[in-house]
């Protein structure tokens, strides 16, 4: 009995950079092989995800705002920061039920995902954007723009790449997003919060909970103030729940297989508004 | 370069497009019936009649201004045009030709088109051509001064033609075929009244382009401002360039509802114009007789 | 109340032709454009199949011009077997066109332009009397940029490999359309020439008081030997619209029309998950600089919210002006309101025609007596209006309120209200203080500020220095609850294509 004992991490939710618990005071055990207990997890409850979406829209000017040199910068440095930790998360993977193996190779897969999303925020507007020769003496062009604060559910699976492939196109693309961890691996997106937090990325951009999906998903869907949902891996009927209530405000809707994961730009342009401006041109 | 003075920080900013769809719009208005048989008697009537070439000679003079009173023999009930138009030489013959027909009488002045005589020789021709009997003077403004940035030059050069017509009106040319942007066109059109114009004139008719719709907008713009600002009307001439009754109308339609009824007289209106008044009478004879008009039928003077 | 007096005491018989004089300020002389070149037949009946057939119920319904309160014509009003016979029609016809060699695709579609261009007149004089649109309007923008949709589309038929990069693309299959009436023929063509475009087919819904030009187009459509089905065109009320957005055999919607029907449609398709494209209501700010070229900024708001009658969703509806600019803003925009001339939609010289339907003409009333009873002061044109059909006199608010009825709801008629600000930034939010974000319109001389100010606009298009332009090259749509989706340019092609990987 000489060995120390080691210290655990309490998870906590990530809400406008910072790590409240809760305001319910709920949590839920997570149980590992054996039925260990490997931590207790924050059961976050509508009020959480109503701060949230504050905290998303006081980010929402910032971020968009940034140049996207900037975010392409962020989102480079939490690659970096996730290749140091990587070790760390695979285990982490690996406690929620991840083999190693896989779970060394999802880190890595992670961190390249982030990399390549990282390289997309200064290219996909010139990609998206439009010159239009319109037949009158005006400049006329197209733009995207972010649309504004979107409500990420990620994939069940895999942890950490899924969630990763859930929030980069969103928040590569200037929106700040509210993202519901998936309930399997809720101690991935928690850390994924803490090297998010440590690579400068500003407090609101991401926000992340973790509690139940069926009780969070009629309040993330009909929150005036949400302008989109990316649902990952969610079920027919879930879809079907989320397009009845995006009417309420027109929320714009990505709803993709938990399987697809890949590096997209088109999933950075579903959260994207096409503005375009009018101005004349002459010289006299 | 001399700051800018006060009264040229009312000049605003002049949009070009927005200046041409604007007049689009007013060349869209249809001008017919009654409406359009009023409206080109008016015209008849603000029409200078001008003559202003090397070869002008007396003779040539006295014809112009038997037309200028009696446009249309065929028509007695047709209006007398609004002046006629000469060189300073001209005058004399001009005033005798004219006398007690209520035509009025213009003369260009002060070294016109280029304006590029000393600023005494110019007053001098002034004085001489009010002496001979002119009541309305066609001035040139220093364009070269004015693109330089030399605004309180050309403002001291128009008072001082001011003060050299006496009792004549003063109509200041811009010239603003030579002046290029509609924002130097409305800065130009700012300072002449300020300076003392009573009537500001687009061109010297010399050269090309010469009036159009679009300067003549930004102008009559400058006109409704200052107006409000003052409370002093300022008369207003197109010239060059206006060669069809349909334009000469499209004209007017942008008088009467960029500035009023109150505008729409020959005190207040004048087109600088020789070939118009031929398609005016054609127009009128066409309303009269139902029949389109052959120019046979209408003198050439 | 206020409002329908001022309107009752402006009511005034034209005075006699003969004693107009252009001096006097009174109206120019009647110029009406010759209608006897456009047919309207006594009846019309469904385009299914490439036929006209009558609705299978045998149920009309009559089509009134606005401007007269007159009967145009009786048309078909469809109903459910119809929706039915014209979906098959176009699933029918689907695998044809879709397999069509995309060139020849593009060509009906040139063909189609270039016979709504020869007969542009007949459409121009049939979209006024059926709408109430003044003839300038209908002959110089609704009639040429709808020529123009399907002169831009049809070229993009073939080239749809080269739009998305990245992407193979597969047209969608039978699309629903749905359009609105304040631009009937110009909606129609928004719609149809990217759908055949990219190789779909198409079940069009005119709107209900304007399905007058839609079947004339229906007529164009046959003309140009388009195969059968490919386009089809049912007439009839929401109703028919209900039941088309409802059917089980349609791959898409496209609709323009008013917010809360955006919103029951897309609810609607929840089920199925059917791809929708939206085009809604809106409620513009018109921002205007003190550094603004002022007289064209005035020519921008009227243009902004007097054109169609303020029929347009993205109307420059809301005018924001800088405290040291507003009194001459406001006293240059009264002089300009008294030079509009309102009636005759066939008159030439008409700059505001009659209100497309009695009840719009109801709910414009209703929204202004409520802005009169919440504080705002009104000032109308003092121009007659004539004594029969439906008008409402060129109107502005001033002394308005964010928190009042007209600041926030969507008028859809020729009513401003303006407010005024002091920065760029309080400009800004409260231009962006609305559930919509469809249009918004800058004034100002400076580049940085121009550039800042439509960055800073969340709205789908922003005009600056200009308002309520429109052409087939630019993307039109709205951010927020404005709609989903743009029609027009490249953009435009997406909502009608998978995008495969």
């Amino acid at each position: 009995m000489n060995e120390r004992l080691p210290v655990l991490k309490t998870y906590k939710l990530f809400i406008g950079g910072k790590f409240p618990r809760t305001e319910s005071g709920r949590a839920r055990a997570l149980k590992g092989k054996a039925g260990r207990l490997i931590a207790n997890v924050s059961l976050a409850s509508r009020k959480d995800f109503r701060n949230a979406v504050v905290a998303a829209r006081a980010a929402f000017p910032g971020w968009s705002g940034a140049t996207a040199y900037l975010r392409g910068q962020i989102l480079y440095r939490a690659a970096e920061m996730l290749e140091g930790r990587a070790a760390q998360f695979a285990d982490e993977l690996n406690a929620q039920g991840t083999p190693p193996a896989r779970a060394r190779r999802e880190v890595a897969d992670a961190i390249d995902l982030l990399v390549h999303y990282a390289g997309w925020t200064d290219k996909f507007p010139a990609l998206f954007s439009t010159v239009n020769p319109v037949a009158s003496a005006h400049f006329n062009f197209s733009v995207p723009e972010p649309t504004g604060i979107v409500a990420v559910i990620a994939p069940p699976a895999p942890g950490l790449l899924g969630f990763i492939a859930a929030i980069a196109p969103v928040i590569a693309g200037g929106n700040t997003a509210v993202a519901l961890a998936s309930p399997d691996f809720p101690l991935s997106a928690i850390s994924l919060a803490e090297v998010l937090h440590d690579s400068d990325l500003p407090g609101g951009v991401v926000n992340i909970l973790t509690g139940d999906l069926a009780e969070l998903l009629p309040h993330l869907s009909t929150h005036m103030d949400v302008n989109g949902i990316a649902a990952h891996g969610q079920s027919d009927e879930t879809h079907r729940l989320l397009r009845e209530n995006a009417a309420l405000n027109i929320k714009r809707l990505a709803l993709h297989p938990a399987t697809n994961l890949s590096g997209d730009p088109y999933k950075i342009l579903a959260f994207q508004e096409t503005k375009t401006t009018w101005h004349p041109t002459h010289l006299r | 370069m001399k700051p800018v003075p006060r009264y040229l920080q009312h000049s605003p900013p002049v949009d070009a497009v927005g200046i041409t769809e604007r007049v689009a719009r007013f060349k869209t208005r249809s001008i017919k019936a009654a409406t359009k048989v009023s409206g080109l008697k008016l015209a008849l009537s603000m029409l200078d009649l001008t003559t202003l070439e090397g070869k002008d000679s007396p003779g040539k003079v006295r014809q112009l201004c038997r037309k200028a009173i009696t446009p249309d023999p065929a028509d007695p009930s047709l209006p007398h045009v609004g002046a006629v138009c000469v060189y300073p030489t001209m005058v004399a013959t001009a005033h005798k030709a004219l006398k007690g027909s209520g035509v009025h009488l213009a003369s260009v002045a002060t070294s016109f088109p280029s304006g590029l005589g000393t600023l005494a020789a110019r007053l001098e021709e002034i004085r001489y051509a009010v002496g001979e009997g002119a009541d309305e003077i066609d001035m040139v403004i220093s364009r070269g001064r004015f693109l330089a940035g030399e605004f309180n030059y050309v403002f001291d050069e128009i008072a001082a033609c001011k003060e050299a017509c006496g009792t004549a009106h003063l109509k200041v040319i811009l010239e603003t075929g030579e002046l290029h942007t509609y924002d130097n066109v409305r800065r130009a059109s700012d300072l002449a009244m300020e300076a003392g114009a009573d009537f500001i004139k687009t061109s010297t008719g010399k050269m090309a382009p010469a009036a159009t719709p679009e300067v003549t907008l930004v102008m009559l713009q400058a006109i409704q401002d200052y107006h409000e600002r003052t409370g002093r009307m300022i008369g207003m001439k197109p010239a060059g360039g206006i060669r069809d009754a349909k334009t000469a109308l499209s004209y007017l339609v942008m008088v009467r509802e960029v500035l009023g009824p109150d505008w729409l007289n020959p005190d207040w209106f004048r087109f600088g114009a020789s070939t118009l008044a031929n398609d005016i009478l054609m127009q009128l004879a066409k309303q009269r007789t139902g029949h389109y008009a052959s120019p046979d039928y209408f003198s050439n003077d | 109340m206020a409002a329908k007096k001022k309107n009752k005491k402006a009511t005034v018989a034209p005075s006699p032709a003969d004693n107009r004089d252009f001096r006097t300020g009174e109206l120019y002389a009647p110029a009406p454009e010759a209608r006897d070149h456009a047919t309207i037949e006594a009846r019309y009946d469904l385009f299914i199949g490439g036929k006209f057939v009558p609705a299978e119920n045998g149920k009309v319904f009559a089509t009134v011009n606005p401007a007269t309160e007159e009967t145009l014509s009786e048309v078909a009003a469809a109903g459910a077997a119809d929706v039915d016979r014209a979906v098959a029609a176009a699933r029918k016809a689907f695998p044809a066109w879709s397999r069509l060699k995309a060139a020849e695709r593009g060509k009906y579609l040139f063909r189609l332009a270039r016979l709504l261009q020869e007969r542009a007149r007949e459409f121009a004089v049939i979209e006024s009397l059926d709408g109430g649109k003044p003839i300038r309007e209908s002959r110089d923008i609704d009639i040429p940029l709808a020529a123009a949709h399907f002169f831009y589309y049809a070229g993009w038929a073939d080239k749809l490999a080269y739009a998305f990069p990245g992407r193979n693309v597969a047209p969608l299959g039978v699309a629903a359309q749905i359009i609105p009436w304040n631009f009937p023929l110009l909606m129609a063509a928004w719609k149809i020439a990217p759908a055949l475009a990219c190789g779909n087919t198409v079940v069009l819904k005119p709107a209900e008081t304007t399905p007058l030009t839609a079947l004339k187009l229906a007529e164009l459509i046959a003309d140009a030997d388009l195969p059968p089905g490919v386009v089809n065109i049912l007439t009839g009320n929401g109703s028919t619209g209900d039941a088309l957005v409802r059917h089980p055999d349609i791959d898409k919607v496209a609709f323009t029309g008013s917010t809360a029907v955006g919103k029951r449609i897309q609810k609607a398709l929840a089920a199925r998950g059917t791809p929708h494209t939206l085009e809604l209501g809106g409620k513009a700010a018109h921002i205007i600089f003190d550094d603004a070229p002022i007289d064209q900024a005035v020519e921008g708001i009227v243009n902004g919210i007097f054109f169609n009658q303020g029929h347009v969703c993205c109307a420059g509806s809301r005018l924001l002006v800088q405290e040291g600019v507003a009194g001459t803003i406001i006293r240059k925009l009264k002089r300009r309101m008294e030079t509009l001339i309102v009636g005759d939609p066939l008159d030439k010289n008409t700059d505001i025609g009659a209100i497309n339907s009695r009840a719009q003409l109801e709910r414009i009333r209703e929204l202004v007596d409520s802005g009169v009873r919440e504080g705002a002061s009104l000032h109308q044109s003092a121009q007659p209006l004539p004594a029969k059909g439906y008008w409402f006199a060129p109107t502005i608010f001033t002394d308005t309120a964010q928190s009042q009825r007209i600041v926030q709801e969507e008028i859809f008629g020729p009513v401003l209200t303006i407010s005024t600000f002091r920065t760029p930034d309080e400009a800004v939010d409260k231009a962006n203080n609305t559930p919509y974000g469809l249009s918004g319109g800058v004034w100002t001389d400076k580049g940085a500020r121009i550039f800042g100010a439509t960055r800073a606009l969340r709205a789908g298009v922003v005009w600056a220095n200009t308002f309520n332009r429109f052409d087939p090259a630019s993307p039109f749509g709205g951010y927020k609850e404005s709609g989903l989706g743009r029609e027009g340019g490249l953009q435009g092609l997406a909502p009608y294509l998978h995008l495969l990987p």
